[in-house]
Formats: structure tokens, sequence, C-alpha cells
């Protein structure tokens, strides 16, 4: 496959939201505004392309026996530095992300891309792997809680655009809201890749 | 270069060495971001206090009461050396995901003055209303003495937010816990 490929399979054809269907509980809890998604989708834009570099490049070194610990070291120190980091330069969005920072430790994209990918690959494949599906989980949680956003609060980016009074579809904030936008998604995802293949 | 086997020295050998790394760049990250982050936390309250008060010209930070721990602290303002007023940072176990941290601030006869959410994770769109205006000036100018702070539905004064009864307990229990405090060690 060439390089260009595995960068852009990540955004429809192996869409790790719509597709692979992985790392779905967090996707689904803080899609409720468009700034938490892109929050949300930096920090594991950097958490999978840091892991997949460091992973590729340490795959000789790591015992087979091991791997899954070591893994989860370097994925999980990846992710408390991008902890820190948001809680001391972007404190309003560390906020609002709250525990689900620290859960990407163990969110199956991550892992996922470890073990499919980058311990069988070489160093710039697996970032551009990384790159690519961190891309598309972003596009994807963009996607979803801008629906929702929009919806469910008549806001985009936190940015009110009906009357403070007016009512807005309330359910596409609450939890059941992710699950209807998050099926359809899927469902017109699904759609696009059937008319293309 | 052969990838390693399976063998317990290599095994040991590469997740010490690994763990190692990890914790030298941790370490380096966490010095980094020490001091913002107390930085950022101290700023949060600094402001909050600001907003809740009338003017004052000394450092409440420094003339501070803790009544329980770090959770429910008397901030003192003067101006003048006349006393003008106290901030009191305040909590509710009760919100609807989780614990809401106000700061309520108290003119000296035990009238409040404004009130500032200071960390909230309610619902957006419900719960998170608290944070306006509409919600949250009802208690200005009201002393608790004469105003009851509980919602309707209670029997008490408040408009409680629509959709939203669980939150809006959860405020004024946390105003009426500032307002316990206030009387306790802020009064003087």
């Amino acid at each position: 496959m060439s390089l260009f490929k595995e960068f852009t399979k990540g955004f429809v054809k192996e869409n790790p939201l719509f597709v692979l269907v992985l790392g779905t509980c967090p996707s689904l809890a803080i899609t409720t505004s468009a700034s938490n998604a892109i929050g949300m989708g930096a920090a594991v834009i950097f958490v999978l392309t840091m892991s997949n570099i460091f992973i590729s490049l340490l795959k000789k070194f790591i015992p087979d026996k091991v791997r899954i610990p070591a893994f989860i070291v370097i994925i999980a120190t990846f992710v408390t530095i991008v902890d820190l980091v948001m809680h001391a330069f972007t404190p309003d969005l560390y906020s609002s992300l709250g525990v689900f920072i620290p859960l990407i430790v163990v969110n199956c994209i991550i892992l996922g891309r470890a073990e499919a990918f980058a311990q069988k690959n070489t160093v710039l494949s697996s970032t551009l792997d990384g790159l690519g599906m961190g891309i598309g989980y972003t596009l994807a949680i963009f996607a979803i809680a801008s629906i929702r956003e929009i919806l469910g609060n008549g806001s985009f980016f936190n940015m009110k655009f009906v009357s403070p009074e007016a009512s807005t579809i309330l359910i596409f904030i609450m939890p059941p809201g992710a699950f209807l936008t998050f099926g359809y998604l899927m469902v017109v995802i699904n759609k696009l890749k059937a008319k293309f293949n | 270069m052969q990838k390693l086997s399976s063998t317990l020295p290599n095994m040991v050998l590469s997740l010490t060495i690994i763990s190692i790394v990890m914790a030298i760049a941790l370490g380096f990250v966490y010095e980094k971001t020490k001091d913002p982050i107390a930085k950022g936390q101290q700023a949060k309250i600094t402001s909050s206090i600001a907003e809740v008060l009338p003017t004052f010209d000394n450092d409440p930070t420094k003339e501070m009461t803790q009544i329980e721990g770090e959770d429910l602290v008397i901030y003192k303002a003067t101006k003048g050396g006349q006393w003008v007023g106290s901030a009191v940072k305040t909590y509710s176990p009760k919100g609807f995901a989780g614990k809401i941290v106000l700061m309520v601030g108290f003119l000296p006869d035990g009238t409040i003055n404004n009130i500032s959410v200071v960390d909230q994770k309610e619902t957006p769109g419900l719960g998170t209303k608290m944070t306006e205006p509409k919600f949250k000036n009802q208690f200005n100018q009201k002393n608790p003495n004469s105003y009851k702070i509980t919602v309707k539905k209670d029997g008490g004064d408040v408009d409680a937010i629509t959709a939203s009864t669980i939150s809006s307990r959860a405020f004024c229990d946390a105003v009426n816990r500032a307002y316990e405090a206030f009387k306790k060690g802020g009064a003087q």
C-alpha cells in the first residue's frame, strides 16, 4: 500500500469510529459541543501518533510476551503528558473533557493501532497511520458533536444563534441523542462506502 | 537486528528500561506544567472573588479561614481597613453530575452580593444554565435570613431552572452551606 493510502485510509474507508467502531464510549460522552470534539481529537491525534512512532521504533526491542504492558506504559505516558499540558494551558477545555482525557489510555483505537499496525510496520508508515487515524477520529467526533450542539443547544462552538428563550431539541444533548446521531451517521457512512467501492 | 526473544532477562530488561525512560519524561513534563497549573487555579479563585464582592483593596487570599479544609473557605475583603464583605468558596456534592463549586459573596450584614460558579459538570443546555445571570442573579441582594434558599417545589423562594430541579437544588444547597459558614466564621 502506498504511503498516501496509509495516511488517508483512516478518513472514511477504515474510519476508527464509524467503520472499525472502536473507542465509542468517550466519543459518545464528550460530543456535546464542537469545541470539546476538537480538543479531544487533538489529544487523540497526539497520543496516537506519538505512541505509533515509539512502538514502531521499539518493536525489535520489546519481547512478544510483554508487548501489551510495554505498549500500555508508552501510551499511558503520552496520555498523562496531554493531561498535564491541557490542565496547565487550556483549563476550560480540561474541565469540560474531565475524566475522558485520562481514559484515552484504555481507548481501543490507540492500542488497536499499536497491535495491528505499528508493531509490524516502519516508523514512517506508522506515523502516517497514526496521523490519518487520528484525523479520521477527529472528523467523526466533530461531525457528531456539531449535529448535537446545533440541534440540542442551538449553538456552534459555544456561539448561540437562537434566542435564549427558544426551545431546542434537548434530547440531542443528552446521552440518547448521542446514540441517535451516531447511528444515523453510521448509516450515511456505510451508504457512501458502498457507493465508492 | 533480530527481535528480542521472550526470555525472562530480556522481558525484565525491556520493561524496566521502557518504564524508566517514560518516568523520566513524565517527571520532566510534570515539573514544566506544575507552576502554570497552580497559577491557573489561583487566578480562577482570585477572579471569582473579585466578581462576587464590592471593590476592595486588600488581598483576600491572604486573609482566608478554612472551615472544611480546601472545600469550604472564607476570604475576607477590606477596603481601607474597613470590612466590606466576605467571599465564601463553597460546594455541593448533590449536583446531577458530581460536585458543584461556587463562590458566594456576602456583605457584612449577610446579604448575598453576587455568586459565581467556579466549577460544575452539569448537563450542557440544562444544568449549565446555573451559570447564566437569569438563574443566579435572583439571589443577589437577598438576605438568607428572610429569603428561603430552596426551590419553590420544596417550599422555598428560588425559581428552579426548567427541567433541572436537581441542579437547582444542589446550587441552593451550596449557597446555604456558604451562609452557614459565613455565620460561623466570617461575620466578625
